[in-house]
């Protein structure tokens, strides 16, 4: 397939996992590697990459799948919207098996709840216009990658003066979220592959921070397979050359700057919250957006009445410590025994770019049973910017 | 004055009113209205205009309350009765390539087919949303004809309810469907054994795509059509090269993932499947990109996926491909016995990853 196929070439992955074997060599240790997206871990199961990479190097998957972070209480709120008499409830399809803290919004559906499945926001935009005598609020989550398109679905809406639609917004952002990684002493990573969607929106310099106050290198990476190959053999290359560098290697689609029309939109639509709870992660200073007060007949946070209550995490349930790769799904007491994809009770293991998710349907056999990585110590010295290899 | 007297009889009158009541009904709405369903006139009048014109044969013509078939007849023909139901509710009800009239026929044509049947006789029952435009009906009914003609069965006895609009989407049908398994035939999915290997007829997913595509809620074009096809002379051509298949079964909804998952699990062992083997569409594959689906889940309404010993599976290879049905057949794969249940899928980098039954429906991801 055209812009397809030729990265998921067997000969090219082959030649790449040679390399990154020979730069393994020159490791001193083992490496811990964040991928951030889970559009990436979802890739990295479905290909197996984890399988062919070599031992020293793991992989640890990050808070980057929107559906994953969204707290149990967001989800509550959501439920409680649909159950308005009136609206129509508009969500894309993933967010429809994350479980609130009672039940989920396909449960919510089965239960009268007029929810309806989209494929974009500007679809729950055309619900609103076929429905003059209803309320359309569709629920809005995501990194900065849909946040453009649901700011482009409002400020349509408000050129066209649609009165009866409005916008639950969750949409999160990806830099505060890893400035409060790199914060956790908990977590010692040795480098990131950055998230190929997101990146698009704010483009590669934003990430700047990571290699200059926290000494790590990052390579914003595409999502096919070879890819995400040639990312990690990027990060090796600076591990083993000691340095630490914000590098592209989806420059085919990202820009240094972003896309200006996309990140305007935002800027024109969103605010940022002051904090937002993330689930697992807890509260995150300036990591969430609301609407702006200009756009507030399109907020659904001022249009009904939510319940808007925090409600903690199942004690089980280490989603947050997966999330910080602090634990591996399998680390987690109830993983695939009392939480599975039919009986989640985390979120990782609900979208299929869930960590928990990804393991128990594609690698609980091979990454498990098979293959057992090396414990690492984490030293909670400092480590020298990246300088613990040898060469 | 009694009616029935030899003097009314031979009134003209009266008589133009009897040939009228024996004449062939004939529906003269333009849409189902619920007395289409309350087994009046109008019901016998929409049974005979659409379906005993339609679907014309001896059996159905008695319009009995069941159909009598000949036992001596079905014996002749093998030793088992093979007996299967499926109902169809596909919305929209035209798609490309097909409809949900040829589903009803091909899809319990083939539950049967894969029991090595002969597939015989059909049943068609069917529940109207009070609104359907009669001519859908018909085209629908036609559609059911000409696939039943194709597959060489009867639909020998029906139902039709009518129900309130918006009580069902527009049709719903219901095809139950005998066949008569020949002797020495026996092929389930409790047969598969190590060592087997493991054939598929062509290209994935291509059905699940089209009615994705047909629901037009995608801005999306593509000239994928629906697979929808009989299996029967295909499995019979198979059978003829290799009596002993030890499984088969047609690759419906969830897709082969799902049929493959069965098998493992029934039979408790491991299945190796090898990706760059299994025939996907470049469209088929864009498609799923784009909304971050598997083919291996999409459905599937003419593809057949057979388990043969070892030994056999060229000769099958290559009876499949001399058969319109099965000319892009190929081997996807291979019976081994750990880890039981447990269906891999050896990626194109040469790692290997679970394909698991899948939970619910396959869901779009945000990006």
């Amino acid at each position: 397939m055209k812009y397809v196929d030729e990265f998921r070439e067997p000969e090219k992955a082959e030649a790449l996992r040679r390399e990154i074997a020979k730069l393994s060599r020159q490791l001193e240790k083992p490496i811990k590697i964040m991928e951030v997206c889970g559009g990436h871990t979802h890739s990295i199961f479905k290909y197996g990459i984890e399988e062919i990479l070599p031992q020293t190097i793991e992989l640890i998957h990050g808070p980057g799948c929107p559906v994953c972070v969204m707290p149990k209480g967001r989800l509550d709120d959501a439920i409680a919207i649909s159950q308005n008499h009136n609206v129509i409830f508009a969500t894309f399809g993933d967010a429809m098996r994350v479980p609130g803290s009672k039940t989920t919004l396909l449960q919510a559906r089965a239960q009268g709840a007029d929810i309806r499945m989209v494929y974009s926001p500007l679809d729950s935009l055309q619900i609103a216009r076929d429905n003059p005598d209803k309320e359309v609020v569709f629920f809005a989550l995501g990194f900065e990658t849909t946040a453009p398109s649901t700011a482009f679905t409002i400020l349509q809406a408000a050129a066209e003066e649609i009165h009866n639609f409005s916008m639950f917004s969750n949409h999160v952002l990806v830099i505060p979220a890893l400035k409060a990684l790199l914060d956790n002493p908990d977590l010692q990573l040795d480098g990131f592959v950055g998230p190929g969607h997101v990146s698009m929106v704010i483009g590669s310099d934003p990430y700047q921070f990571i290699s200059q106050q926290y000494n790590k290198p990052i390579v914003v990476s595409g999502f096919e397979p070879l890819d995400i190959l040639q990312s990690i053999w990027m990060l090796l290359q600076q591990l083993v050359e000691n340095r630490c560098e914000v590098e592209n290697q989806y420059n085919r689609i990202v820009q240094k700057s972003g896309n200006t029309v996309a990140l305007q939109a935002i800027n024109k639509v969103f605010a940022i919250r002051d904090s937002f709870d993330w689930r697992g992660l807890g509260d995150i200073p300036y990591s969430g957006l609301k609407i702006q007060p200009e756009y507030a007949q399109f907020d659904a946070e001022l249009k009904f009445t939510i319940p808007n209550l925090k409600v903690a995490d199942h004690k089980a349930c280490k989603c947050g410590e997966i999330l910080k790769g602090v634990l591996k799904p399998w680390e987690c007491k109830v993983f695939g025994t009392a939480c599975t994809p039919e009986t989640p009770i985390g979120t990782c293991m609900v979208s299929s770019e869930g960590a928990c998710a990804a393991y128990y349907k594609y690698g609980r056999l091979s990454t498990i049973a098979k293959r057992t990585i090396p414990k690492v110590t984490i030293t909670q010295e400092p480590l020298p910017a990246c300088g613990f290899f040898s060469d | 004055m009694n009616i029935h007297s030899q003097n009314s009889i031979k009134n003209p009158l009266f008589q133009k009113i009897e040939q009228a009541r024996h004449r062939q009904g004939k529906v003269r709405d333009t849409h189902i209205t619920l007395a289409h369903g309350s087994g009046g006139k109008a019901m016998r009048d929409l049974i005979d205009d659409i379906f005993v014109s339609s679907f014309d044969n001896p059996i159905l013509s008695q319009l009995e309350d069941q159909a009598s078939l000949n036992l001596a007849s079905l014996m002749q023909q093998g030793d088992r009765l093979a007996f299967t139901t499926d109902s169809y509710v596909v919305d929209p009800l035209f798609f490309p390539g097909s409809d949900i009239g040829e589903l009803a026929i091909n899809g319990t044509v083939n539950d049967l087919a894969v029991s090595g049947a002969k597939p015989l006789y059909l049943t068609c029952s069917v529940i109207l949303e009070e609104g359907l435009p009669v001519e859908t009906l018909r085209r629908v009914a036609n559609s059911m004809k000409a696939a039943a003609e194709k597959a060489g069965v009867q639909i020998v006895t029906g139902d039709t309810k009518v129900v309130h609009r918006g009580a069902a989407d527009k049709l719903f049908i219901n095809t139950a469907g005998i066949g008569i398994i020949p002797r020495g035939v026996n092929i389930s999915a409790h047969n598969i054994k190590p060592g087997d290997v493991i054939i598929i007829n062509g290209e994935i997913g291509n059905h699940g795509t089209a009615i994705l595509i047909a629901r037009g809620e995608l801005a999306l074009e593509t000239d994928i059509e629906s697979d929808c096809q009989p299996l029967h002379s295909l499995v019979e051509t198979i059978l003829h090269v290799c009596p002993q298949v030890h499984a088969m079964r047609d690759a419906t909804r969830g897709g082969l993932a799902t049929v493959l998952n069965e098998f493992a699990l029934t039979s408790n062992v491991g299945i190796r499947i090898f990706e760059e083997s299994i025939p996907v569409r470049e469209e088929v594959n864009g498609v799923c990109e784009i909304l971050g689906l598997d083919p291996l889940y999409l459905a599937n309404e003419g593809k057949l996926v057979v388990v043969v010993p070892k030994e056999n599976a060229e000769n099958v290879l290559s009876a499949m491909k001399s058969h319109p049905a099965g000319k892009d057949a190929c081997i996807i794969g291979e019976v081994i016995s750990s880890p039981p249940g447990i269906v891999l899928l050896k990626t194109v980098f040469g790692a290997e990853r679970i394909v698991d039954i899948l939970v619910g429906d396959q869901l779009p991801r945000i990006c």
